[in-house]
C-alpha cells in the first residue's frame, strides 16, 4: 500500500480505488456464492441472544441492577453486546478467506499483474466491513423482532451508533486478516480469529462488569469489546457512556492501526 | 570439469550477445543470484531470450527453476543480477514489467470459487477493459481454449487440464508480450499436455516470447528454441536442442535377455559392450542408421546371438540431462523400444 508503486505514476489513487473496487466484487461474489459461511458464522450471537433472553432471562434480568427489571429490561442490556459479538464473529469469516487466499495460487498471479499491491487486502478489508454491517443489520432486526426498542435515541445518537459499528468492524477486520495472512491455512485462521467472538463472553455484554469478581474486573473492563458495547449502550438506551467513547475509539484506532501494520508487513514478507 | 568449460561456451557467446543488442531481447539476466539463508538457490546466471522465442529452462526438481521464474515475473525479489524483462529494469521498474507479462504457474492460479467466466472477467476488470472488451475477449478465450461449456461452472470443478487452459486464458486477457510457463505440462495426461503444446506453438506464432520451465525434455525438444539446462543453481549447459545433443556421446542398439545363459554367452561372444548385469541387456555403440543397423544384425547372426528384445536408442535430451545433471546412477535407456513420439516416455525415466 506504501512503497511498492513508482511514485510518480500518476494514476495511482484511481488505480488503487479501481482494483480494490474489482478485489471487493471478487470478495462478495465469494459471499454471496456461498453465504453458508457468513450465515453459520451469525448462528452464534442470534443463539445467545434467544439463550440469554428465554432460558435465562428471569435470572438474568436479576443481576442488571435495580428493583422490577424483568425479561424485556434484559433484552434491552443484552443487544448492544450482542450486535458487537456479531461484529467478532463475521470478521472470522476474514480471516478464513485471507488465509484461504494466500494458499491459493490466484494471489501469486494477482502480485505479477499491474495492479494497485494493496487492493487484494483492502477488497478482503471493505468487503468484510459490508458484511459486518449487513450481518449486525439482520441480528439487529432479530432483536427488534424479539421486543428490543430503543428508548429516546436522537438521530445524532443513531448515526453515532452506526459509526461506531463501522469503525469496530473495520479494527476488528484488520485484526483478523492479519491473523489470516499469519495463518498457514483456513483451518488455522479459523481458529486463531475464535477470541474476536469468546472476548464478548468476558465483557459486559451479558451482565455488568461491576458484578464479576474484582481480580477480574479491570480486564472485563478496559478489553476492548467492553468500552465498545458501554458507548453503544448509552447510545442506543441512554445509559452512562462517561469515559468509555473515547477508550472505545482509541481500542479501534489502536487495533486498526496495528491490524493494518500486521497484514501489509506480512503480504510483503510473502515476496523476499 | 573440462566438459563442464566446453559446454558453458555458447553461454558466454550469448551473454556477450546481451550488452550490445539487449532491447531485443524478451528477457536478459546477468549474475542473477538469489539465496534462502545460506541455501544458494541460484548461483549468479545469465539468461537472454530473444523477442518471440521459446526458451526453455531445463532441470531436475529442486534446481532452481520456479525461483528463476518467480524473480524474473517480479513475486520475488533477487539478492543480485541486472535484470530485464520486457526492456524494463526488474528493480526500478516492476510495475511496467507487469504491465509486459503474463505468468502460469506450477500451481494453477484460478479462483476456484466462482465460474471460468467470471475469472475471465476478474481478469479484464484487472486490466482495466472496458466492460464490453472485456467481455468480448473472454468470450474469445473461452471459445479458443474450450472452455465454453464449462464457462457457468465453479472453476473448482474443473478437471487439471481444464483448469491449466482457464489459467492460460487467464493470463492472455491481458494480451502480454512476454509469457512465464512455470512448468505448465506438470500433472497433465497426454491428451491434455498435447493441447497444452498446440497452444504453447499458437502462442509463439502470435509473436509472443515464452519463457518455459520443465522437466520434462522432451517438452523443451518439441517447443524450446533455446535450452537453459539448470543444475544446482548453475546453468551447465545452453543451446538448441540439437546443439545439446551433440555435446555428449551417440547412441547404441540394446540387447535384452531374459535367459541368464544366453545373456552371458552374449556378453562373452560381443567383447566390445556396454553390460548391464542386472537388466541382462547389453549396448552397442550404434548411431542408428540403417547401414550400422544392418551390419550390427548380420554379426548377432553370424555369432549365433538371439536377443529377446532389440531396440535402438539415438541420443536425446535425456543423456544430455543425465549427463550434466550428473544423475549416473539412473538407468540412461529406457526400457521399452525407443517411440520419440510417445510424450510419456521421457516423463517416466527422469521421475
Amino acid at each position: 500500500m506504501s512503497a511498492p508503486l513508482a511514485p510518480a505514476r500518476p494514476t495511482r489513487i484511481s488505480l488503487a480505488v479501481r482494483d480494490s473496487n474489482t478485489m471487493l466484487r471478487r470478495n462478495l461474489l465469494h459471499a454471496r456464492r456461498y453465504p453458508s459461511m457468513t450465515l453459520n458464522l451469525l448462528l452464534t450471537p442470534i443463539m445467545l441472544l434467544l439463550l440469554f433472553v428465554y432460558i435465562f432471562g428471569d435470572v438474568m434480568s436479576a443481576g442488571i441492577g435495580g428493583g422490577g427489571a424483568d425479561r424485556s429490561d434484559y433484552i434491552a442490556y443484552i443487544v448492544p453486546g450482542i450486535l458487537m459479538m456479531t461484529i467478532g464473529g463475521t470478521v472470522i469469516g476474514a480471516a478464513v478467506a485471507v488465509a484461504t487466499d494466500m494458499t491459493e495460487g490466484i494471489i501469486a498471479r494477482f502480485r505479477t499483474m499491474a495492479i494497485h499491491r494493496g487492493s487484494v487486502l483492502i477488497g478482503h478489508v471493505v468487503g468484510s466491513v459490508l458484511q459486518c454491517i449487513a450481518s449486525v443489520v439482520l441480528v439487529g432486526a432479530v432483536a427488534v423482532a424479539i421486543g428490543f426498542r430503543s428508548t429516546d435515541a436522537t438521530a445524532l445518537e443513531w448515526l453515532a451508533a452506526f459509526g461506531l459499528l463501522a469503525l469496530f468492524s473495520l479494527a476488528l477486520t484488520w485484526i483478523a486478516v492479519g491473523m489470516g495472512m499469519a495463518s498457514p491455512n483456513a483451518e488455522a485462521a479459523s481458529n486463531s480469529a475464535q477470541p474476536l467472538i469468546l472476548l464478548p463472553l468476558i465483557s459486559s455484554a451479558f451482565i455488568p462488569a461491576d458484578t464479576m469478581p474484582g481480580w477480574f474486573r479491570p480486564i472485563a473492563e478496559y478489553q476492548p469489546f467492553t468500552p465498545a458495547i458501554e458507548t453503544l449502550r448509552g447510545l442506543l438506551l441512554g445509559t452512562e457512556i462517561g469515559n468509555n467513547w473515547w477508550i472505545a475509539l482509541v481500542w479501534c484506532v489502536g487495533l486498526a492501526v496495528l491490524g493494518y501494520r500486521w497484514s501489509t508487513a506480512s503480504f510483503n514478507r510473502a515476496s523476499q | 570439469m573440462h566438459r563442464e568449460t566446453a559446454l558453458n561456451a555458447p553461454c558466454r557467446n550469448l551473454c556477450g550477445m546481451t550488452t550490445t543488442t539487449s532491447h531485443s531481447l524478451a528477457i536478459a539476466a546477468k549474475g542473477l543470484r538469489k539465496a534462502y539463508g545460506d541455501k544458494t538457490v541460484l548461483d549468479g546466471i545469465d539468461l537472454a531470450v530473444p523477442s518471440g522465442t521459446v526458451f526453455s529452462l531445463l532441470g531436475p526438481n529442486g534446481a532452481g527453476k520456479t525461483t528463476a521464474v518467480k524473480i524474473l515475473s517480479t513475486l520475488v525479489t533477487a539478492d543480485a543480477g541486472e535484470l530485464h524483462v520486457g526492456g524494463y529494469d526488474l528493480a526500478a521498474d516492476p510495475q511496467s514489467v507487469r504491465a509486459a507479462i503474463g505468468v502460469t504457474g506450477q500451481f494453477s492460479a484460478v479462483d476456484g470459487l466462482i465460474t471460468g467466466e467470471e475469472n475471465m472477467l476478474l481478469m479484464a476488470d484487472l486490466h482495466h477493459l472496458s466492460r464490453s472488451e472485456g467481455r468480448r475477449r473472454a468470450v474469445e478465450l473461452l471459445e479458443r481454449f474450450d472452455l465454453v461449456e464449462a464457462a457457468k461452472k465453479p472453476a473448482s470443478t474443473y478437471s487439471g487440464g481444464m483448469r491449466r487452459r482457464l489459467d492460460i486464458a487467464m493470463t492472455l486477457v491481458g494480451n502480454p508480450r512476454i509469457i512465464f510457463l512455470d512448468e505448465p505440462t506438470t500433472g497433465l495426461d497426454p491428451r491434455a499436455r498435447h493441447s497444452m503444446w498446440g497452444i504453447i506453438r499458437e502462442l509463439v506464432s502470435d509473436g509472443v516470447s515464452v519463457f518455459l520451465t520443465t522437466q520434462y525434455l522432451e517438452e523443451a525438444d518439441e517447443l524450446a528454441d533455446r535450452i537453459a539446462v539448470l543444475n544446482d543453481g548453475k546453468i551447465a549447459a545452453e543451446g538448441t536442442a540439437e546443439e545439446l545433443k551433440r555435446l555428449i556421446p551417440g547412441g547404441h542398439v540394446r540387447l535384452r535377455f531374459t535367459d541368464p545363459a544366453a545373456y552371458q554367452s552374449a556378453a562373452v561372444a560381443l567383447r566390445e559392450v556396454t553390460r548391464d548385469d542386472e537388466a541382462l541387456a547389453l549396448q552397442i555403440p550404434s548411431d542408428g542408421s540403417q547401414r550400422e543397423l544392418r551390419a550390427i544384425l548380420d554379426w548377432l547372426d553370424a555369432a549365433g546371438i538371439e536377443a529377446d528384445e532389440l531396440t535402438v536408442h539415438t541420443p536425446d535430451l535425456d543423456d544430455v540431462f543425465f549427463t550434466l545433471t550428473g544423475n549416473s546412477n539412473v538407468p540412461n535407456q529406457p526400457n521399452q523400444p525407443n517411440q520419440p513420439n510417445q510424450p510419456n516416455q521421457p516423463k517416466e525415466t527422469v521421475r
